[in-house]
């Protein structure tokens, strides 16, 4: 696929440069990175250090004191505690994921290739629900998916719901994910289509290739970068979330997030929240590096 | 007055809502002074300590380490920073003003730097603990806790003793504010205000699926006609006291194996759909929109809901608790803020305030000093309570930290967290 871009290296990349100039140049890029470097040490680094410290501690006799340990076995504890959550998290994103491709899709293509003076009004209404505060959307959604309204009504009448009702389901927590994290769907699926010569797309249908075939054999695996980078962008911070388990759940559809929550300003029990955030962050690093392998696309991504 | 722990930025969008809706509500409420509008939205909730409090000894405020006491700048700088829950203290609706506060100012000429940033007890005290352990400031002299908070607070000694005689209106202190079990002469703390963890419902709805428009026993809330319309607080206090009292057990001095029969009830509710959802604040708006009918939620809450809604205590019993007002041990205003004390224990500003959050005031005199600003709030219950309300109230049992953590630890699972 790299062929199939536009090769932009830049005009002094042609030229060998002198060997005095690659280390001034080399030397400017180190100094331009430092800034770069001092932030991901000071926001990322050190407070990984010392979560994964806490992560370790050992309780005292005193109630939300802890003492420094290796005190492994709280990694034990708070997985066997809050498996549910962990279950629930990624069935919850994942279903998310899905939907939101599922709905991203045919819009990202529309505007991509369809609606050509209104694309950028398109992008624009895209974005324009992050003008708005992330709670504040959720919180509208308890009043569209109320008891009384519309889509309850309707979806009732139609016997369609076991529990009589969205609102505080794991249903109206799906929806919410899907919503919430909807735009970081359709703006890599955007660019990944958008990047994609409408000649190529002609030429199958010159060869004879039916709309679906063209889909199959053209469209799809050049936008695959975007879904991979769609579905990652939805899929992490959704199964992290709490916020829309809290307003939109029910006491039983709690998610992991809940759980670390919980423990950090309820419980004040640091280690285990400390616990929960390593165990998170390692089963999504896995399932990225996992899904990157089988998607074949890590240089892309 | 602990709330569903929504992280800061939630809490500011449940206020902003909240504060819309208080003024909407004043504008229907006509007639009607004060709007309970505000405090409800603080939401308050805990009850702790107070008189019924005994379990531990070790959590009596003579056992406080004496804290490392901060310079006081009160002489040379003429502030005091407060620490309060959102909503919770008389606000003029039109100009965001604090009434009583700008009186204080033009009598004392000390400017108070008044700040809405409690919205949790253990959300707050998780902020500010790390100051408080390594003895900075917290640039904050005066923080309304409620009683467990406020106990853990002393018994860390991160709580400075009051010097009296800066606020002689303590001795307006009503008498029965005295012997908690944490501070039993109130050397560290002075009650704000004090509100019920009880019943509300929706009265239209409730005559619909019970043929009843008063909710008065937790048989009836449990209904299965009731079946996912009804939510319970996060606030471990007020909803696991009332399903105690239910079970005939006293919230004030149960064992743990009451609490584990209680435990088990909430359990059973939640498993079969019965609760639908264990909610902070924000029941509030569910009861407004319909979902749900009835509600173990915050006396306060109810009156900015207006003639429609009910509100009542179970007739196994509520529950009562207080916030208190305390200095923290690393406040430099300390001066400062017992004047501010000791202006609030004024009967009079205690009842203009009581009159506008419509909490239960702890002042003696309060009630007299109502009369002068709406006689009609002074039969009203849920501000100035009778014999027969409070002897149907229970103030829950004061926890050591230890305890509080393990009862916390069985309510959040039973509610899925």
């Amino acid at each position: 696929m790299p062929s199939l871009a536009p090769t932009l290296s830049s005009p002094s990349a042609g030229a060998p440069p002198a060997a005095s100039g690659v280390r001034r140049r080399t030397r400017t890029a180190y100094l331009l990175l430092i800034p770069g470097l001092l932030w991901l040490g000071i926001f990322f680094v050190i407070p990984l250090v010392s979560l994964f410290f806490t992560s370790l501690q050992a309780p005292t006799d005193k109630a939300g004191v802890y003492q420094p340990a290796l005190q492994v076995s709280n990694y034990l504890v708070a997985l066997q505690e809050y498996w549910p959550q962990f279950i629930r998290s990624f069935v919850y994103a994942g279903i998310a994921t899905v939907l939101a491709l599922v709905i991203a899709y045919p819009l990202a293509y529309f505007i991509a290739f369809r609606a050509g003076k209104w694309k950028a009004l398109m992008l624009v209404l895209v974005v324009a629900p992050f003008f708005a505060s992330f709670l504040l959307r959720t919180y509208a959604w308890r009043t569209i998916l109320s008891d009384e309204g519309a889509i309850t009504t309707f979806f009732n009448a139609l016997h369609l719901l076991p529990q009589g009702r969205i609102l505080n389901t794991p249903i109206a927590v799906v929806l919410g994910l899907t919503y919430n994290f909807l735009p970081f769907m359709i703006l890599p699926l955007f660019a990944a289509l958008d990047k994609i010569d409408p000649r190529l797309i002609e030429a199958s249908k010159d060869l004879y290739a039916k709309p679906s075939t063209a889909f199959r054999k053209v469209i799809w695996p050049l936008s695959l970068p975007g879904v991979v980078a769609g579905t990652l962008l939805t899929f992490i911070p959704a199964a992290g979330d709490y916020i829309n388990a809290t307003l939109l759940g029910a006491p039983g559809d709690r998610m992991v997030g809940n759980a670390i929550q919980t423990n950090f300003l309820q419980f004040r029990d640091y280690p285990t929240a400390s616990a929960l955030s390593f165990i998170l962050m390692a089963i999504i690093l896995t399932l990225v590096f996992v899904y990157i392998r089988r998607a074949g696309t890590e240089d892309l991504v | 007055m602990t709330k569903r722990p929504l992280s800061p930025e939630a809490a500011a969008i449940v206020r902003m809502t909240r504060a819309q809706m208080s003024r909407r509500r004043l504008l229907q409420a006509a007639g009607i002074t004060g709007v309970a509008a505000a405090a409800a939205a603080c939401g308050a909730g805990a009850g702790g300590g107070d008189s019924g409090g005994s379990a531990s000894a070790s959590a009596s405020g003579s056992s406080a380490p004496s804290p490392s006491a901060a310079q006081d700048l009160s002489d040379t700088e003429k502030i005091v920073n407060w620490a309060n829950w959102p909503l919770y203290i008389d606000v003029n609706d039109e100009t965001g003003a604090y009434p009583t506060l700008e009186a204080f100012k033009e009598a004392t000429g000390i400017t108070v730097n008044y700040t809405e940033d409690i919205n949790d007890n253990n959300e707050f005290f998780a902020k500010v603990r790390a100051q408080l352990e390594s003895g900075q400031t917290i640039d904050r002299d005066i923080a309304v806790l409620t009683d467990w908070m406020a106990a853990l607070w002393i018994q860390s000694g991160f709580a400075a003793p009051l010097d009296k005689a800066n606020i002689p209106n303590s001795a307006n202190l009503e008498p029965s504010y005295l012997g908690v079990s944490f501070d039993p002469d109130r050397n560290y703390t002075l009650p704000w205000f004090s509100g019920f963890g009880a019943f509300g419902w929706n009265k239209a709805q409730l005559q619909e699926t019970l043929g009843t428009d008063t909710l008065t026993s937790l048989d009836q809330f449990w209904d299965p006609k009731l079946a996912g319309r009804i939510t319970v607080l996060s606030e471990m206090r007020d909803t696991m006291g009332i399903i105690m009292a239910s079970q005939g057990a006293d919230p004030s001095n149960f064992t743990d194996d009451q609490f584990q029969a209680a435990i088990a009830e909430l359990q059973a509710q939640i498993d079969s759909g019965q609760i639908r959802q264990v909610a902070g604040n924000d029941y509030v708006a569910a009861l407004e929109t319909g979902d749900v009918i009835a509600v173990i939620g915050w006396s306060g809450d109810m009156f900015q809901l207006g003639e429609d809604y009910g509100v009542g205590l179970p007739d196994t019993g509520g529950m009562l608790w207080t916030d208190n007002m305390l200095i923290p041990s690393v406040a430099t205003h300390k001066k400062n803020a017992e004047a501010v004390m000791n202006y609030y224990y004024d009967p009079k500003v205690a009842a203009e305030v009581a009159a506008y959050v419509q909490y239960v005031s702890p002042v003696k005199g309060a009630k007299e000093a109502m009369e002068q600003i709406d006689p009609a709030l002074v039969s009203n219950q849920w501000i100035f309570p009778d014999e027969a309300t409070l002897g149907n109230s229970y103030v829950f049992m004061t926890l050591t930290p230890e305890q509080d953590v393990a009862y916390q630890r069985e309510f959040q699972k039973a509610i899925g967290m």
